[in-house]
């Protein structure tokens, strides 16, 4: 019973975890990049696989 | 120095989501959210019709949804967003209806995506007890898997639906060796569908009962269409992926029904909550046992991971096109994904996969998701008679029409009708909630609509106007 209950605590860790960390990186993303640029997005447009900035 | 470099020349740059899926993504996107239904949900058709009435919803709801394909992949190998139905309805029908679909989409796969949560969280509990552990919470492990599946989505698209291409072939050839396992060309040996079927306990009636049911074979094979914006050739990639998706549920939901329905008893069947996972205790086999114990367990994943990949999509595009707070229409920079959208759904399937009702936010998304096909015929009439054949460049051209789409019209109206018996206050509830919703976008939310940006794709003037 005991190793299941670690492995509970252990899902909340890492659920809580991996959320803040998304929450983190959203929250700087939006800091760090122009609205307008974050926004930039049109529908239907062509943009092929091309490297990724480092950000 | 060049990292400075690279952010800032980015940063000056527009951003969108990037074209790197082939068809071999898009056929994971829509068999890996439906797959788990081949694992479970389809059973409860058996309670209702039998185990024949079954078979018959199995292959009706199967020809609802081969229409649905058909249409789908003309419809969206010209209309190339992200959004599916949604942009669709946006250019062929008008911004009203493109709402509501945009909004049966989000609610369909968030819901979906909360079942899925609860099956896999479920899944942990029985695997516990099959231990000798009782009394584990499934909470921590339902969180877990939506987090888990939101960070590979939010992280990008390709990885998401590699990953997706991975668990769902396993969960299908699950399937197919459990199938091959029990001997089929053998009859009487270990499936024996002689003793087992019943005819049709409660009529004709009950078969139109099951259709309700034989929804879950199929459920989200139309969300092929959401990745319209991120495959290389969507006028190639989304009729393939789309119709082979298609192809591999009909021969799934068929072998599953074969396998099942020869090693169970209906009665039982009705209403097994892991069908297929009984099957395979009953063959006797072990390893069967665990195989398709990891395939339940794949097959909820890919799941759940499609259908976050397909709700946020929806939900990013109505953001875009202010539908919904523009705020909602971010591209992260790096990653490329709707991240804000991806985000901010991830507390909506939480709250619903812990209300712990499977079966009820089960039948919310089927509804949810049969509005969507209603709207599909009235879409493919207009369609092709506003911009015939020749007027467009098609990626495929779906044979025989309209009749493709006056059949999945009287078989939506046949589910309605199967629905309501079984789920009416559902079923009115959810029509007031979204008439309600309508009622806010007419009059509130459209005056921030730019109403010429919307209107994305390059097609001539429609006939007519």
């Amino acid at each position: 019973m005991i190793v299941w209950t670690l492995l509970e605590w252990l899902a909340w860790g890492a659920s809580g975890l991996i959320l803040a960390w998304m929450v983190a990186d959203a929250l700087r993303v939006s800091h760090d990049y122009d609205e307008d640029v974050l926004l930039s997005s049109r529908e239907g447009e062509m943009i092929m696989d091309e490297p990724h900035d480092a950000a | 120095m060049a990292q400075a470099q690279a952010v800032t020349e980015t940063k000056a740059q527009p951003i969108g989501l990037l074209r790197v899926l082939g068809p071999g993504h898009v056929w994971a996107l829509g068999v890996g959210i439906v797959l788990v239904g081949e694992y479970m949900g389809w059973n409860f058709s058996v309670g209702k019709g039998g185990a024949l009435g079954s078979l018959i919803a199995c292959w009706v709801i199967g020809l609802l949804y081969t229409c649905v394909a058909m249409i789908d992949s003309e419809v969206t190998s010209t209309v190339a967003a992200a959004g599916g139905q949604y942009a669709q309805a946006k250019h062929i029908i008008g911004p009203l209806m493109a709402f509501n679909v945009g909004l049966y989409l989000v609610m369909a796969y968030t819901m979906l995506e909360a079942a899925d949560a609860l099956i896999v969280g479920d899944l942990v509990v029985a695997l516990a007890a099959g231990t000798g552990v009782e009394g584990v919470d499934p909470k921590p492990f339902v969180i877990l898997a939506i987090s888990l599946l939101a960070l590979l989505n939010y992280r990008g698209v390709l990885m998401t639906l590699s990953v997706n291409f991975v668990i769902t072939a396993i969960a299908f050839l699950a399937i197919v060796v459990f199938f091959l396992s029990v001997e089929p060309w053998n009859p009487g040996a270990v499936l024996h569908h002689a003793d087992l079927l019943a005819g049709l306990p409660y009529g004709w009636l009950g078969v139109v009962a099951a259709f309700q049911f034989g929804i879950w074979y199929y459920l989200g094979i139309e969300g092929t269409c959401q990745a319209a914006e991120e495959v290389r050739s969507p006028a190639r990639s989304l009729p393939y992926g789309t119709m082979s998706g298609i192809i591999t549920l009909l021969i799934a939901a068929s072998l599953t029904w074969y396998v099942a329905a020869g090693l169970l008893p209906w009665e039982y069947l009705g209403q097994a909550i892991t069908p297929l996972y009984d099957a395979a205790q009953a063959s006797g086999s072990t390893g069967l046992q665990v195989f398709l114990f990891i395939g339940t367990l794949f097959a909820a994943s890919a799941s759940a991971n499609g259908c976050i990949n397909d709700a946020a999509r929806a939900w990013f595009s109505m953001g875009r096109d202010r539908y919904m707070p523009i705020w909602f229409g971010a591209v992260h920079p790096r990653y490329r994904t709707p991240f804000r959208s991806i985000l901010f759904l991830i507390p909506i399937a939480v709250s619903f996969a812990f209300t712990g009702l499977l079966d009820q936010v089960v039948t919310f998304s089927i509804l949810s998701g049969l509005l969507g096909y209603t709207f599909m015929p009235i879409n493919m009439h207009l369609f092709r008679k506003r911009w015939p054949l020749g007027s467009i460049e098609r990626g495929y051209v779906h044979p025989f029409h309209p009749l493709p789409a006056i059949v999945l019209l009287v078989l939506c109206t046949a589910t309605f009708f199967a629905t309501y018996l079984g789920y009416g206050v559902q079923l009115l509830a959810m029509m007031s909630f979204y008439i309600v919703a309508s009622l806010w976008f007419a009059f509130h939310r459209y005056k921030y609509v730019r109403r010429g940006d919307q209107f994305t794709m390059p097609w001539p003037r429609p006939r007519g106007y």
